[in-house]
């Protein structure tokens, strides 16, 4: 079903604008250029492209390939530092481009697809990429001492040069492209020793900041190819409802409107703006098929989690007798939930695309690049290599573009329009037609003797969103990323069992949502901890300290976070501070929160101090960003994160009622990072998973309120309950 | 002023370009005179520039659509998270909720022009200076707040910062380096 109606004519410069991303006097170029691969070497005779990640021409110019899409959290700078350094490249001479859809050459190693998430870019990709380089710098000085005729192992790369020491000659990198070019890779370039870093470790300016300064950054939303046409959808509002009828006279008569496409689960407005397609939806008459959701309620949500909790899951893992250890000691039971929650990213889902006879093309921000391309394909027919995707930086993901939904739509849309359109989705639809992180429920029960946990049992039921994104990584019903830091947990505990009870939540969509897996679980164990300290009578921190014997990275990260927060010193009334510890993401992080609860029973959050052990550190600086930003996005969660259902549909749409934490609301936050010669861990996440449970401890200590579900609840807050 | 003809001329130069098909339905487009829109002149960044489209088409759309300024962000629609901010006549606004209709001839800056003047300069060098940045996709809308504050309050206290910034919304938060950020740009020359 479609209707075209006649369009404003074209007499305005909207076509004018081609934007290519370039911009001057940076070195950062994005997005529009394809690389050239490692197979495609030889066409490349004024380059030496050594492998798939770097390209060198004549002029020395290094032009790197992102396998990662940067969405904030500074990869595009640290992948370029850990290849500038072991090609001992000239950082000044650094230029980089987002890569291709192309899963072989640029597939994430640990998920063998072309992801960035998890928060493992930096872990997944650091021996690979360091090899990259070291082996493109090994070509290069062979190639300088065939030309000396002289032994390689005489002669050293350093700055994007090649020098031989005893005769004092040099040669830049651009005068050994030819030569290097007729080299062949060697299989295992040696490694530089850490000590020998002259890169990494250093807080680089970050190579995508001068353009997001000044509006010159592109993301997915900016794209303007020639002749773009604007969009915007209405989804049905009742998950899995479809459309019934359209009265589209009205919508027809506002100026600018130029086509309303009718699918079977969305209706979207063309127009020659995004005005005159938002104000040409508001005139359309939509009658829904609402479908068999349309009672689900957030009643009818959480009343099946709580039964499926209520059986067995699959073992997880399992030590000694948790059962027998159970009946020992002083036993605690104790049970968590958290809410469904929207990502809200602050570039609302956007994707622009051109279908034509013979090939589509796509302008998008993506996490998972060739699941975009795979959406576009399967939705035109076309083959894969007909269909052309341009990454673009992207306005936020915190998971919410590891899915391809935003292109599988608009390139539904676009094969009922004639040349490019660019389909932006209302704040209202991205909010209330998200894939929301999953409702939680953990039950724990433990046992603890001498002041230590003698026995532990943990139930973890909830969505398996591996399930869905990833098949293989389910397997006998254990989510490896729904137990991630429960069936690990860093405590020395003799006996203990981790189950995982698989329930889907009826009609909502599920999706992974930035701290995954570890987000539930460690809210849930550091909150129990607390609750087990009180029953040992001992102190959190301590209580915590001595199960940590064989996890000595985070006893460090304890003691400094506790001492560097006055951990112990005396606080006004109605303030308190509460811990947490973890070991998420390969990265071990103590955390200590600092608020007030006042009368109304609104929580102040005044000051978070983290430890931080992650490895070894790229660019130390994006390090503190990354957990600045991450322990902000869990105080949202946990100060005000909901998402309810009523009537089959979701009930917050904008941010007046899906409120977001603002900087009169933020704390003072200091991040201790911690020296370590050990590899990298991942650090994206790991502050938004610290934050809840460490204000959750904190409230307890202020007002002896022990809170189990998130977001708090205010009202159990409160000194006057009103009525 | 630039004529609606040269930049019809341009766009059809950027497609030949790039060897993108023109469209059909656009030729027919093209030559049909229907609808009359009015032709607002809005002056941006110094320079008048005319959009036609109806007057109650909200500033945000008439720039990022129809002039190309993409550095303006849509995030809501409503004015509650601030990605659209730009300044009418040096005042901050949501350019979401401002019709194109309602401005006149009053001067529009955007985050594209903001570093031509001394407040909007100095909160761009001392964001990169301090590395404020994270997705960015916000920060137009940050920096077209803090360089308004600036320009009106020199030597901002804390609960000034948060007055002028609490519109803002930023989902990476930010917010601890947009704080120190403002101070330094506050205290440099």
């Amino acid at each position: 079903m479609q209707s075209n109606i006649e369009c404003t004519p074209m007499t305005t410069s909207r076509r004018a604008f081609l934007k290519v991303g370039t911009a001057a006097g940076t070195a950062l170029l994005l997005g529009f250029h394809i690389p050239v691969t490692g197979s495609a070497a030889a066409q490349a005779r004024s380059s030496f492209v050594p492998n798939a990640f770097i390209r060198i021409d004549r002029q020395g110019a290094v032009t790197l390939t992102m396998p990662q899409v940067e969405m904030g959290q500074g990869v595009y700078t640290s992948v370029s530092m850990i290849l500038a350094e072991e090609l001992d490249a000239k950082w000044e001479q650094v230029a980089l481009e987002a890569a291709p859809p192309n899963d072989k050459l640029y597939g994430n190693p640990l998920f063998g697809i072309q992801v960035t998430g998890n928060s493992n870019s930096i872990r997944a990709f650091w021996t690979s990429l360091r090899k990259a380089g070291a082996g493109a710098r090994a070509m290069l000085i062979e190639a300088a001492a065939r030309r000396w005729k002289v032994d390689a192992n005489t002669c050293h790369a350093d700055n994007g040069a090649v020098t031989h020491a005893t005769t004092g000659r040099s040669l830049a990198y651009g005068a050994l492209v030819e030569d290097a070019s007729h080299l062949s890779a060697p299989q295992d370039p040696p490694l530089k020793d850490p000590a020998h870093f002259k890169i990494i470790g250093k807080s680089l300016q970050r190579l995508d900041t001068p353009e997001k300064v000044n509006g010159q950054a592109l993301y997915g939303i900016d794209a303007m190819p020639p002749g773009v046409k604007f969009a915007t959808l209405a989804i049905c509002p009742v998950f899995g409802g479809t459309v019934g009828h359209v009265e589209d006279s009205k919508a027809k008569q506002v100026p600018g409107v130029c086509q309303i496409v009718v699918l079977d689960d969305l209706v979207a407005v063309v127009g020659d703006h995004m005005w005159a397609a938002k104000q040409g939806l508001a005139a359309l008459d939509i009658t829904w098929d609402e479908g068999p959701n349309a009672h689900v309620t957030s009643d009818t949500v959480w009343r099946q989690l709580r039964a499926a909790s209520a059986k067995s899951g699959a073992v997880a893992r399992t030590a000694g007798d948790a059962a027998k250890a159970l009946s020992s000691g002083e036993r605690l039971d104790s049970a968590y939930e958290l809410p469904f929650l929207a990502h809200a990213p602050m570039e609302p889902l956007n994707c622009t695309v051109h279908v034509k006879p013979d090939m589509c093309e796509v302008w998008v921000g993506s996490q998972v690049l060739t699941r975009a391309q795979a959406a576009a394909a399967q939705v035109t027919g076309l083959p894969l290599d007909k269909v052309t995707v341009h990454n673009h930086l992207i306005g936020g993901g915190f998971g919410r573009r590891l899915e391809a939904d935003m292109v599988e739509k608009a390139v539904r849309i676009a094969k009922a329009v004639d040349g490019p359109v660019k389909v932006v989705w209302s704040r209202e639809e991205d909010i209330q037609h998200d894939i929301y992180r999953p409702v939680y429920r953990d039950v724990l029960a433990a046992s603890v003797a001498d002041g230590r946990i003698v026995g532990w049992t943990h139930r973890i039921t909830g969505s398996s969103i591996l399930a869905r994104w990833l098949p293989p990584a389910f397997k006998n019903g254990i989510d490896i990323d729904g137990v991630d830091s429960a069936a690990d947990i860093p405590y020395d505990i003799p006996n203990l069992r981790v189950e995982f009870q698989r329930d889907e939540p009826p009609a909502v969509p599920t999706g992974f949502w930035r701290g995954v897996g570890p987000n539930n679980n460690v809210f849930a164990i550091e909150s129990f901890l607390d609750e087990l300290a009180k029953k040992a009578g001992k102190d959190p921190v301590a209580f915590r300290r001595d199960m940590l014997g064989k996890v000595p990275r985070l006893r460090a990260a304890l003691d400094l976070v506790a001492s560097k927060a006055g951990w112990g010193t005396p606080l006004p009334a109605r303030t308190g501070r509460g811990v947490a510890a973890q070991t998420a993401f390969g990265s071990f992080i103590a955390t200590v929160a600092e608020v007030k609860v006042d009368e109304n029973g609104d929580v102040h959050v005044q000051r978070i101090v983290s430890a931080v052990d992650t490895g070894i550190v790229v660019n130390p600086d994006t390090v503190l960003a990354q957990l600045q930003g991450g322990l902000i996005f869990g105080l949202t969660a946990a100060l005000f994160g909901e998402i309810t259902i009523d009537k089959g549909r979701v009930q917050q749409s904008n941010f007046q009622n899906y409120r977001m934490l603002r900087i009169n609301e933020a704390p003072k936050i200091e991040v201790h990072l911690i020296a370590s010669g050990e590899a990298p861990g991942g650090i994206g996440e790991t502050g938004t998973t610290a934050a809840p449970p460490a204000v959750g401890n904190a409230i307890y200590a202020a007002t002896g309120i022990r809170l189990r579900r998130l977001p708090i609840d205010r009202a159990l807050l409160a000194v006057r309950k009103t009525a | 002023m630039k004529t609606a003809r040269i930049l019809n001329g341009a766009w059809q130069k950027s497609a030949a370009e790039m060897s993108y098909e023109i469209p059909p339905l656009w030729h027919t487009l093209q030559t049909q005179q229907t609808l009359e829109l009015p032709v607002v002149n809005l002056h941006v960044n110094g320079e008048v520039k005319a959009v036609e489209a109806a007057n109650d088409t909200p500033l945000l759309w008439a720039l990022r659509d129809l002039l190309g300024l993409t550095g303006t962000k849509f995030g809501c629609g409503i004015a509650q998270c601030g990605a659209c901010t730009v300044h009418v006549d040096g005042k901050p606004v949501r350019s979401c909720v401002v019709p194109i209709g309602s401005i006149g001839e009053r001067a529009i800056t955007t985050i594209e022009g903001i570093g031509a003047t001394p407040p909007g300069r100095k909160v761009q060098q001392a964001w990169l200076h301090l590395e404020v940045i994270q997705c960015g996709y916000c920060q137009s809308g940050q920096i077209m707040s803090a360089a308004a504050l600036l320009a009106g309050k020199p030597d901002p206290s804390d609960a000034d910062i948060d007055a002028a910034m609490a519109g803002n919304i930023c989902r990476c938060g930010t917010y601890v380096r947009i704080r120190e950020a403002i101070k330094k740009a506050a205290r440099s020359a």
